[in-house]
């Protein structure tokens, strides 16, 4: 099967190969994935808890969101090279991976619930930066967000437990 | 036999430890948690030193900003310690007799002291007020205590591959 074939020709690159070879490498790389993913979901965390009406209520939603949102991009920008470094390292493996299957499924809703609210609440937002409690399409966004990110640390976990 | 040795064989005899190195899934559970805790950790604390460099608005004071950040830090600490204790507990020689544990924790302790200084130097004086003296001393201790919380990870990742 092509996605097979590719999956091993990936795995036998030479960066592939020395990530799974070396010592440190792996680890090295893994710290670096680690701290990105802390600073995505932290990052994403406080704008959810805000839509929730949880947390930071003197803040308006609008001047949080270009506050985080540059830093939770280029986090995620670096956790997603560190992550599909480390998956090349042994990507045949990973992909029969159920945890991390389920992972990618949850980064992919967590991006299209990020979509939907961007095209329709988020719109609106300058006429309810500061309302509380918030609109019912925001907290929704934030309780499916959280519930998304927080699958994403616990599956990402599981990965090397199986 | 060293004492840490001696000590980590007696807690992985008791009932509690065999129970948790039993239960496949509370390892894998209680390290999710630990990470998501170090996640508020590291966002307030990266939060509060993009702040202080001037790179995330200034429409919201230094102090108002750490008013919002600090809490959800020092309520962290309290869920990093349960989870680490249940690990430690689980998996005992893993923890107790390893180097990066042992720097860990001395960094742990260094980063709570620096931010309680953090939080007292902001208390006693806006920020915007300070003496250009006293405010490279705030800069430097909160950066010192970001690199802390990154070597913390560091520390926290190496101990499963030493």
């Amino acid at each position: 099967m092509a996605i097979n074939e590719s999956l091993a020709w990936l795995e036998a690159r030479p960066f592939a190969v020395a990530i799974a070879e070396s010592g440190w490498l792996f680890p090295g790389i893994e710290v670096v994935h680690v701290i990105a993913l802390t600073l995505v979901v932290g990052s994403i965390a406080m704008l959810d808890l805000r839509l929730l009406g949880v947390s930071r209520k003197d803040h308006g939603v609008l001047e949080l969101a270009s506050q985080t949102l540059p830093w939770t991009w280029g986090a995620f920008a670096v956790a997603l090279i560190s992550g599909a470094l480390l998956f090349s390292s042994a990507a045949t493996t990973y992909a029969e991976n159920i945890p991390f299957r389920v992972k990618l499924v949850l980064i992919a809703l967590a991006g299209i619930n990020m979509l939907v609210f961007h095209v329709t609440a988020y719109r609106t937002a300058h006429r309810w930066n500061h309302q509380l409690p918030t609109p019912l399409a925001a907290r929704i966004a934030g309780t499916l967000s959280l519930t998304f990110w927080v699958g994403v640390v616990f599956f990402g976990r599981w990965i090397g437990f199986v | 036999m060293s004492v840490m040795q001696t000590l980590s064989d007696a807690i992985a005899q008791t009932d509690g430890s065999i129970a948790i190195a039993t239960a496949e899934w509370v390892i894998p559970t209680v390290q999710s948690i630990h990470i998501l805790a170090i996640a508020v950790v590291m966002s307030a604390t990266a939060m509060i030193n993009l702040r202080l460099a001037g790179f995330v608005g200034s429409e919201s004071s230094v102090r108002q900003l750490a008013d919002r950040s600090l809490p959800w830090l020092w309520w962290s600490l309290p869920v990093l310690l349960a989870t680490g204790v249940v690990m430690i507990i689980g998996e005992p020689a893993r923890e107790l007799t390893n180097a990066y544990f042992w720097s860990k924790m001395a960094m742990v302790l260094l980063a709570i002291v620096l931010t309680i200084l953090l939080q007292r130097l902001l208390d006693d004086c806006p920020y915007r007020e300070m003496a250009p003296a006293k405010r490279r001393v705030t800069r430097a201790i909160s950066l010192l205590s970001l690199a802390l919380w990154l070597a913390i990870i560091f520390c926290g990742r190496w101990i499963a591959y030493s």
